[in-house]
């Protein structure tokens, strides 16, 4: 065995970038579902409810001890740990004068905690982001993460006639399900599909395209001016690629592809929308692509953009915070919806992926689970989560909490886009987490059928494989979906 | 009496350092062993035994095998090269001169070329990846690219293209070792006694025979350390390939290699179990590799 430390921990530092945000947007789908290897046949006794005592003052709906201390380690990436440290903990101290919080910033999550946690030595709140966070299904099957139902049937921090449950997007709901619990919080949002220079389409006097004809022209348009259609980093992040090529299947053939997908339905890779999808994104590689960026990061790829040498980009609306620094003044970040691929996509124009990710758990085994408790309830107040996103630019899953805040242009038009989709909100593909193996062997093969190496049938029959492999696989905890 | 108080300095001495082996060397690797034989996630407190399924399943994993072609291609080619080449600088930068004066001399310069090529090994493997990112990049911008351009060559795709990837990771590791080596020739150059080159030369033996009928025969035992070093290196390469290629073996599996593999399987699938039974695979490829490689190449010491 080899010792990793050093090269990960460096590469690590390099993906801040990408899996921060990613992670605030993957880690979603990653915790809310999570894989696990529960050594198949033999499992450990169920785990035992976690459900804590709750109090009937709406103050502190939860019988929090204002003296107990609290333990809240927060994964630093891309969001840094500042709105914990300097705002959410302020908040509980606020709330609980004297009370000491410890505050923990890592970006080794699982390295760090897995052993305190199976030590019987777990911090309250954990935020379970990053490449290394850890297996919530497992950590759930051990019964170390406690239920958030109680949370979520809390009375509100801003209006205590309403439960909490009721002052967040319904995704956060559905999302919090761990093998079928309540046992993890997204806290962020965030849209994902084509990302492009708003400001440069102005000056070229260039339409955003709505259909793959219009999108073909302009990518001839722009061959003529030196620049690309479209590119994805083939080094570091294919994954943008795997799930753009996911959600244009979604938008052909609706939500159903993917749902079919996640459950390892018998030939969902081979269905006709995943092939479309696969065939018309590796046609636009091929004609309007450039094969060096197989051989870029996400980092170099996402410059030559704010280089205007590519024009459409997949990604999700952190990309805007992400580029901060690196943004000249003329590029404005907006989002622009796939576009129509057959003429009769279940989904009309304008369908655009909306996620919750960055994930949250209170460790049921804890010094003081009911203030992590309260924790995740101070997080979900309106000052909470908005001042979360005045520090971060990212949007929260609490309804209305970002109103009167001055969001970026790339935020205002991903909520421009959220209203004009109305109910056509692709839908993310929750394997990424449930089952990993299968999405990184995705992950890798989105390169090969774009660089052209195997056919798009290929590719969806390779995928199918591997789906078949992993349903047999018993020691991958199974999970399934209906929305 | 005495024997007992001379023991018991040795061993007090000696229980220190074995307390510490044992605990930190010795029981993790009793530990993978045992886990091989186990379908643990790293999480559950249930530990299932499962005999040698692990091990039935690895026969049958191609990602495994894939990981095993691999190690086989760097186990011929890293030392090979590496061997070579650093024996060559070495013999030039210490007997390359001729014989001159009292002894035999390096070429001109030799001095200065000694402290240039052991940088390589100072530098991290991490600095030395990401450096090679630049070098090997795949547009206009990287080193090599940039140079080609110049000549009107469309960039090569180094680090991309499944029937190149491999070998540009070789040449980085190549690269990076050959300064260590170019040392520990130097130093076994330096232990053969100056008479025999004069002898020869004196018989009119030239260079290129002085090299292969004195130096490399009485470098024997340091070429062959140095081939046991560089086979175990080419068991590894976690970090170079991780920078460089990536964890999963792109392009096209090109790059796959049992550690990455392991590192993944325990720690993103977390089959705990299955990727202790590929380190313990490992650990015999390992063990035989070198125990092989000093039957083979063992015989009559010369002396000197």
């Amino acid at each position: 065995m080899t010792h990793p430390g050093e090269i990960t921990r460096r590469q690590l530092l390099r993906r801040i970038g990408i899996t921060a945000f990613a992670a605030g947007p993957g880690a979603g789908l990653l915790a809310a579902c999570a894989t696990a290897g529960t050594g198949g046949g033999n499992e450990p006794a169920p785990a035992p409810s976690a459900t804590l005592p709750t109090s009937a003052d709406p103050k502190n709906p939860f019988g929090v001890d204002p003296k107990k201390p609290l333990e809240v380690v927060i994964f630093s990436g891309g969001y840094g740990d500042a709105y914990a440290k300097d705002l959410h903990e302020e908040l509980y101290k606020k709330e609980f004068p004297g009370v000491t919080v410890k505050h923990t910033a890592t970006q080794e999550i699982g390295t760090q905690l897995r052993p305190r946690l199976i030590g019987g030595d777990a911090p309250d709140v954990i935020n379970n982001s990053g490449p290394k966070s850890m297996d919530l299904a497992a950590l759930a099957a051990e019964g170390h993460l406690a239920d958030l139902a109680p949370l979520f049937d809390a009375p509100s921090i801003d209006d205590p006639a309403k439960k909490v449950r009721d002052t967040v997007t319904p995704a956060v709901l559905d999302n919090a399900l761990v093998t079928g619990k309540d046992l993890v919080l997204n806290y962020t949002v965030s849209h994902r599909a084509l990302w492009y220079n708003a400001r440069l389409f102005a000056d070229k006097g260039w339409k955003v395209p709505t259909t793959w004809e219009e999108f073909t022209a302009l990518g001839e348009t722009a061959k003529g001016e030196g620049v690309l259609l479209f590119a994805y980093p083939g080094q570091k992040g294919p994954y943008y690629q795997l799930w753009n090529v996911l959600y244009t299947a979604a938008k052909i053939g609706g939500n159903q592809v993917i749902l079919d997908i996640d459950n390892l339905v018998d030939n969902a890779w081979n269905a006709e929308p995943m092939k479309r999808a696969v065939t018309v994104w590796v046609d636009i590689q091929t004609k309007y692509g450039d094969k060096a960026y197989f051989g870029l990061d996400h980092t170099q790829t996402q410059i030559k953009q704010l280089q205007n040498k590519v024009l459409f980009y997949p990604v999700g609306s952190w990309i805007e915070n992400e580029m901060a620094k690196d943004k000249p003044d003329d590029f404005e970040y907006a989002i622009a919806p796939i576009p129509e691929v057959t003429g009769s996509d279940k989904m009309p124009y304008g369908a655009i992926q909306v996620g919750v990710g960055e994930n949250f758990v209170v460790a049921a085994k804890g010094k003081n689970p009911q203030g992590g408790l309260e924790y995740l309830r101070i997080m979900l107040s309106k000052e909470g989560a908005r001042r979360f996103t005045e520090l971060t630019k990212n949007v929260t899953v609490v309804n209305g909490a970002a109103e009167g805040v001055d969001l970026p242009a790339g935020l205002r038009s991903a909520a421009r886009a959220q209203d004009a989709a109305g109910q056509n909100i692709i839908t993310e593909a929750r394997f990424e987490g449930w089952y990993k193996e299968l999405f990184d062997y995705g992950t890798e093969q989105i390169n090969v059928v774009m660089a052209g190496r195997i056919t798009p049938d290929e590719f969806c029959a390779r995928m199918q494989k591997k789906a078949d492999a992993v349903k047999k696989d018993e020691s991958v905890t199974k999970q399934t979906r209906s929305r | 009496m005495g024997r007992l108080r001379t023991y018991g300095f040795v061993a007090g001495f000696l229980a220190v350092p074995l307390v510490l082996y044992t605990v930190f060397v010795i029981s993790p690797y009793v530990q993978a062993f045992q886990l091989s034989l186990t379908s643990w996630n790293g999480y559950s407190s249930v530990v299932r035994y499962v005999g040698l399924d692990n091990f039935g399943r690895l026969l049958e994993d191609e990602v495994f095998w894939r990981a095993l072609r691999n190690h086989g291609i760097l186990l011929l080619v890293l030392p090979l090269a590496t061997i070579v080449i650093a024996l060559l600088f070495a013999f030039l930068l210490n007997l390359g001169g001729g014989p001159r004066g009292a002894g035999m001399r390096g070429v001109w310069g030799s001095g200065f070329y000694r402290v240039v090529f052991f940088f390589p090994q100072v530098l991290a493997v991490a600095v030395v990846g990401v450096l090679f990112q630049a070098v090997y990049r795949p547009d206009a911008d990287g080193v090599i690219n940039g140079v080609l351009a110049r000549f009107g060559v469309e960039p090569v795709g180094w680090l991309i293209e499944p029937d190149l990837a491999l070998w540009s990771i070789i040449a980085v590791m190549v690269w990076q070792a050959v300064g260590f080596y170019v040392v520990l020739f130097s130093a076994g150059m330096a232990a053969i006694p100056k008479d025999y080159f004069e002898a020869a030369a004196l018989d009119g033996a030239g260079r290129i025979r002085l090299f292969f009928s004195i130096t490399l025969p009485l470098l024997r035992d340091t070429v062959q350390v140095g081939w046991i070093y560089l086979g175990i290196a080419a068991f590894d390469g976690f970090a170079l390939v991780q920078v460089l290629a990536g964890d999963k073996g792109e392009p096209d599996g090109a790059t796959t290699i049992l550690p990455i593999t392991i590192y993944n399987t325990a720690f993103s699938y977390q089959k705990v179990g299955y990727a202790s039974a590929m380190g313990v695979a490992l650990f015999f490829l390992t063990v035989t590799f070198a125990v092989l490689t000093l039957r083979t190449t063992r015989r009559e010491r010369v002396e000197l």
